[in-house]
């Protein structure tokens, strides 16, 4: 058996001592299991994420126990809360100084939709704003969605590239800057 | 108390009170014309006996339909010495006039001042800056009026500046 048949085959065992795979998806495959978070926490689900990051529910299980707090340590926002139009540009900022590649959670009906408070004053949704990839219902939703919304991102981290990523992110942002052109009010 | 300030107020201040104007309150209270209020708070800040050294609270009220003069700036005076005793001041205003700023009296007065401005949309002349306070710079209308709209007229144009900074690089080439 050749080089090449072995890496025709990635992903498959031979015997239980090794196992062939692209170099990227080993680089993805440990990415998804160290996703380092940046709490955003303006409201109560920001109590959630404490929840959810302590013994009883556990996130160090998936490998994203370590909160950071400061965005340059850390690749995983999770806007937790109630975004103001004051608060949008902090929040941008702090996405722009985000370690690449990146990722959004939105956690919450505020930060989804902007819930409850449809407003002169809130936010209707972080989409908005930031590119979003996993968005969780609930008022606020229960640790196990969290979780859940975690191993969603791990699935999309291990199986898109990094190409196939930036590429995601710029259609994104093109849509948002599209979506948001200034109004022309006569 | 509250007889002894009434006797000082219209004895000394006469020209500043406005009778007659009934409001529902616990509290004694004097309605004043906007150019009176920087000396009455002055005189019942330096006075003694009285010496309302503090002030409470400033707020506004919109009367919208209830009131021939649509907003009133209410005062809220507290006097530690004399068993924290509280006076209000009211003051009626009509839309587009400034009352007199309280900062040379009561440096607290700042910040509620500025409030009132964001939100009510009363201009506070003399202050050292007035600017919005809580709403965003770019924010149009007073949100606490009662004729503004519960979802304002729209607010996009309030973040159509933070959109450019990633637009214009390309990602995928580097």
């Amino acid at each position: 058996m050749g080089l090449t048949d072995v890496l025709s085959k990635p992903g498959e065992m031979f015997g239980d001592m090794f196992q062939v795979a692209k170099l990227e998806n080993v680089v993805q495959w440990g990415q998804s299991f160290s996703l380092w978070p940046y709490p955003f926490a303006t409201a109560c689900c920001g109590i959630e994420y404490m929840s959810t990051s302590c013994s009883d529910y556990d996130i160090a299980r998936f490998g994203a126990e370590r909160p950071s707090f400061s965005p340059r340590q850390a690749d995983m926002i999770l806007v937790l809360g109630t975004i103001t139009y004051k608060m949008a540009p902090v929040l941008r900022q702090i996405y722009d100084q985000l370690a690449e590649p990146k990722f959004v959670i939105s956690v919450g009906a505020c930060a989804s939709s902007g819930g409850m408070f449809h407003t002169y004053g809130v936010l209707q949704g972080v989409d908005r704003i930031l590119p979003v990839d996993v968005y969780v219902p609930g008022c606020p939703p229960r640790p196990e969605a969290l979780l859940d919304a975690l191993m969603k991102l791990q699935i999309k981290v291990q199986s898109q590239g990094l190409e196939a990523r930036r590429q995601e992110i710029m259609k994104k942002i093109q849509e948002i800057n599209e979506r948001n052109k200034p109004l022309i009010v006569a | 108390m509250n007889d002894k300030i009434q006797t000082y107020l219209q004895s000394n201040f006469p020209h500043f009170l406005i009778e007659n104007r009934q409001i529902n309150t616990n509290l004694p209270y004097y309605t004043l014309k906007p150019e009176g209020i920087v000396p009455v708070c002055q005189a019942l800040k330096d006075h003694p006996e009285f010496a309302f050294t503090f002030l409470n609270d400033l707020t506004s009220i919109d009367w919208l339909g209830k009131h021939a003069i649509r907003f009133e700036v209410v005062y809220l005076l507290k006097s530690p010495k004399n068993k924290h005793f509280r006076i209000q001041l009211r003051v009626p205003i009509e839309e587009g006039e400034a009352v007199p700023s309280l900062v040379s009296v009561y440096a607290g007065a700042n910040w509620p001042e500025r409030e009132i401005f964001d939100l009510m949309g009363i201009p506070f002349s003399g202050h050292p800056r007035m600017e919005r306070l809580i709403m965003p710079d770019n924010f149009v209308g007073h949100p606490l009026r009662k004729d503004y709209p519960l979802e304002g007229p729209g607010q996009d144009y309030l973040i159509q500046d933070l959109l450019t900074l990633h637009v214009n690089e390309d990602i995928s080439s580097n």
